[in-house]
């Protein structure tokens, strides 16, 4: 390995390394401002100027690529001169409200202003001014704050695949702006907050709420999707203020989703406090008491075969496993977490996993999408491919047209024939598919819900396993769930199991044969109202809420410790950030009350237990943070029916996926921007 | 030097001439496919040239389809350059430097006289619409500094009078000719004729 010298010290470091990152080698700090790890190099803050031997002038370090033999100092009264003189062109039109600037705590222009900047200005004219640029209901900006690192830029260009940020005009002139002005139509734009090392652009929904060094810091997941990105939450009190991304190169990088960060204005309204009951065709308030009461009535005078039960999309495994001891408890057999009616294979782990893991999305060398959106389900999978097309160019096929991806695709054909040819050799991307060493073929909930869904992933495996796309260090299958919940329900079993029965569970929900239905912060669920009697357990008063008899208030994701399992099968902690509402209780607490009441047993004593019982279901475990233990039997493959159909791509409402964003106020304004342009279609 | 000002009443559509479009073909020519979007910048120019010495959004748009780059690139380049007229400029459109060279040899007396003659901002027509004027930065004439730009011809070696002079006949539609002022042939030393290849015998 090539070796350098800094500050007098020899290093080895990697080649195509920058000096900036052979200093990081180092332990050495340098300040930087255009500089961005996961960005591509702009070099032109000049705040990172290093000096070099046998070079007069300082070199900006962030650009200067490391070689054999360099001998840097970063310490030197030289450097320093230099970095305080950028610092002080920098500081030269930057205004001083620092104490009304939402940036103010975190702002690095005003941590290096304490090393580098000088304590008077020499700059007697007056500062420029720009006139602020509107961005959509999520980005808050004040231009003239901006000292042009083009972060915000290379990052719409580059991550997010929506080349619509520019630098307009030149010199002292340069101005950041959108195309004519318009919101950023991306789903990842507002990780430009973030980006910005100024109170350029600050957070819109987040204004003059809170300091950060005021706020509680927990750090958690999230459960908007099923990526599971990891998250920090701050919170102020009992409200969360605001939901900031954690790095984890494995899932989210740097990066969260617009949903992931500003649903959470969600989480103060439309809230459950106490429990409800219909009486007259209204709800009205009661006790926790009351309310068991009647339930313990219901299930005792219902048939355990006419229970039916739900389990919705956010749901933490210790609640879905609670869930499912209370229903075997009662004897209920006919429950289920999906909300339509999609084939999966549970027989073994790999039929139900991002199976590639996301990271590897980046090694892969072409990739098939079979009937999904990922940009709407999983918005940062997404970025992967992104990631993956822009670095290697990897070619990206997909059967049915999903609309605009952030990145180019081919349409190898729309129906499930298509699909037929492919496995059978017939069609000509079967050769280029077959050449590739490392495919990736997602195959989406929407295929899955075809009637040839069962086809499509059978064959689909079988085609994998017989070319040996699926082994011990490449799998090639993924499924790509789109909530938080699915892919623990599956590994809990929580799935209709009664074989023997007629009808499934969808049928029967169909022809309305419940008496009594359950539901456990299901929102999505369709579901026509008949003589049904309804329990609703949930954080929110949503589509579940609204048609149910018995309202019993639970705490939503922040505020109740929990595990998820992400699509790739990762089980990740959700921590407890703020309490819950009002009289709300914990999912396992109240199947405790109520067992307690009909039987007089306790299901669990405390929380631990419960999540090392919990733990000791999931198959293949290796442990929390980690990819589940790559075991897998192929079985026999079962036989299916084939349809010849077209492969149709369910839009999803994005803004509005779940009860928590529809309840956000943010959510509803960036919703009704989006469908602003799509009326209106853009000038372009 | 201020961002520069996107004109209010804008064209809805642009098409590039006939004509335009063979001189294009000739320009696309010179780029490889892969990275045809290089000749952003010779049909920025071309669009101008064509719609009276300025540049409308519409063309801007149509660039960005034709070369299928982003509009907001296309943008970036028109707003950057300051040869680039983004509001319509008079028929003889004055750009005066104002670079170190000019402006000791005196060029903010030309500035003067173009406030005074034309109108009171840059980039603003006069009152019979015939002129409008803007400081530029070095147009590379510093030899014959001061000087002024008008349309694609140099004036140089000027002063307040003859600057005024030169005004006066843009705005009467009669153009001065172009060149010194000061009776050198190009660039050359103004005392030491024989320098100056014709008339040295």
């Amino acid at each position: 390995m090539p070796k350098i010298v800094i500050n007098g010290k020899e290093i080895e470091f990697d080649k195509g390394m920058t000096v900036l990152q052979a200093c990081e080698l180092a332990n050495v700090e340098i300040p930087r401002f255009c500089y961005h790890e996961k960005l591509s190099i702009a070099g032109n803050c000049r705040m990172c100027l290093v000096e070099m031997d046998k070079s007069s002038k300082p070199i900006a370090s962030c650009a200067m690529p490391a070689t054999e033999g360099m001998n840097i100092k970063t310490n030197t009264e030289f450097v320093e001169k230099a970095r305080k003189g950028v610092m002080e062109f920098l500081l030269a039109n930057h205004p001083l409200d620092c104490p009304v600037c939402d940036q103010g705590g975190e702002c690095d222009l005003q941590d290096q202003s304490l090393y580098y900047g000088v304590d008077k200005s020499r700059f007697s004219e007056n500062k420029r001014f720009v006139k602020e640029k509107y961005m959509g209901p999520l980005i808050k900006t004040q231009m003239t704050r901006c000292i042009h690192c083009t972060r915000c830029i290379r990052f719409a260009t580059e991550v997010a695949g929506v080349p619509e940020l520019g630098a307009i005009g030149r010199g002292e002139d340069m101005e950041i702006t959108t195309y004519l002005e318009k919101s950023m139509e991306s789903e990842l734009s507002a990780n430009v907050i973030d980006l910005c090392p100024v109170g350029a652009l600050t957070s819109k929904p987040y204004a003059f709420e809170a300091r950060p060094w005021e706020l509680k810091k927990t750090e958690s997941i999230d459960v908007m999707d099923a990526v599971g990105s990891n998250i920090r939450v701050d919170t102020y009190g009992w409200e969360v203020k605001r939901i900031l991304p954690r790095i984890n190169n494995e899932i989210n990088e740097e990066w969260i989703s617009d949903k992931t960060r500003y649903a959470c204005d969600g989480l103060l309204k439309q809230r459950l406090d106490t429990p409800y009951i219909k009486k007259n065709g209204k709800l009205v308030k009661t006790t926790w008491d009351e309310a068991i009461q009647l339930i313990c009535e219901k299930i005792n005078t219902t048939d355990p075969k006419l229970i039916g039960a739900h389990v919705g999309d956010m749901v933490s495994l210790e609640n879905i496993f609670s869930y499912k001891k209370f229903l075997n408890a009662i004897n209920c057999t006919n429950y289920d977490f999906r909300e339509r009616n999609f084939y999966f294979n549970p027989s073994d782990k790999i039929n139900y996993l991002f199976n590639s893991s996301i990271n590897n999305i980046e090694n892969s060398d072409l990739i098939l999408l079979i009937g999904c959106n990922p940009r709407h389900e999983a918005t940062m999978v997404n970025a992967r491919i992104r990631k993956s097309f822009v670095k290697n160019k990897t070619p990206i096929y997909s059967l049915g047209d999903v609309g605009d991806l952030t990145y180019n695709y081919n349409i190898i054909g729309e129906t499930t024939e298509n699909l037929k040819e492919i496995i059978k050799g017939k069609n000509e991307f079967s050769r280029k598919f077959l050449s590739s060493k490392k495919p990736v073929v997602i195959i989406g909930e929407s295929a899955l819900e075809l009637k040839s869904g069962k086809f499509i992933f059978e064959e689909i495996k079988e085609f994998l396993f017989k070319n040996n796309f699926i082994n011990k260090n490449w799998n090639a299958l993924n499924i790509l769930s789109q909530n938080a919940s699915t892919v623990g329900c599956i590994d809990l079993n929580f799935f209709n199991e009664n074989k023997d029965d007629e009808l499934s569970f969808f049928e029967k929900i169909k022809n309305n044969k419940f008496e009594l239905i359950y539901l456990l912060g299901s929102d999505n669920f369709e579901l026509v109202k008949k003589n049904e009697f309804i329990v609703y357990q949930g954080s929110h008063g949503d589509r579940g809420a609204e048609i149910a008899d018995i309202i019993l208030p639970s705490p939503a994701y922040t505020e109740q410790d929990g595990m998820y399992i992400n699509l790739e099968g990762r089980v990740q902690e959700c921590r407890k950030a703020s309490y819950p509402t009002g009289q709300a209780k914990e999912d396992w607490k109240i199947f405790n009350l109520i067992l307690k009441k009909l039987k007089n047993e306790k299901l669990f004593h405390n929380y631990e237990d419960l999540k090392k019982l919990t733990l000791d279901q999931i198959k293949n475990f290796s442990g929390i943070d980690n990819l589940p233990n790559n075991i897998f039997k192929i079985n026999k493959k079962l036989n299916s029916e084939f349809f010849n159909e077209k492969i149709l791509i369910n839009e999803i409402d994005y803004y509005f996926t779940n009860s928590i964003a529809r309840a956000s106020k943010t959510m509803s304004d960036c919703r009704n921007v989006k469908f602003k342009s799509l009326k209106e279609g853009t000038n372009n | 030097m201020s961002l520069k000002e996107v004109y209010n009443e804008q064209p809805k559509i642009f098409k590039f001439s006939d004509k335009n479009q063979k001189i294009i073909d000739e320009i696309l020519k010179k780029y490889p496919d892969s990275n045809k979007k290089s000749a952003v910048m010779p049909l920025l120019y071309l669009a101008q040239k064509q719609n009276d010495n300025w540049i409308p959004l519409a063309a801007m748009k149509y660039i960005a389809k034709f070369l299928s780059i982003p509009y907001i690139n296309v943008y970036e380049i028109a707003t950057f350059y300051s040869m680039y007229n983004l509001a319509p400029v008079g028929k003889y459109f004055v750009q005066v430097c104002t670079t170190s060279p000019c402006l000791i040899r005196g060029a903010d007396k030309l500035i003067k006289v173009c406030k005074e003659k034309i109108s009171s901002k840059e980039r603003k027509l006069s009152e019979n619409k015939r002129c409008s004027w803007m400081e530029v930065e070095c147009l590379g004439a510093c030899v014959n500094a001061p000087m002024m730009q008008i349309n694609d011809d140099y004036y140089e070696d000027l002063n307040e009078n003859n600057a005024s002079e030169i005004i006066e006949s843009l705005l009467n539609d009669k153009p001065l000719k172009p060149g010194s002022y000061r009776g050198r042939k190009n660039t050359s030393p103004e005392k030491n004729k024989n320098l100056n290849g014709n008339s040295s015998k």
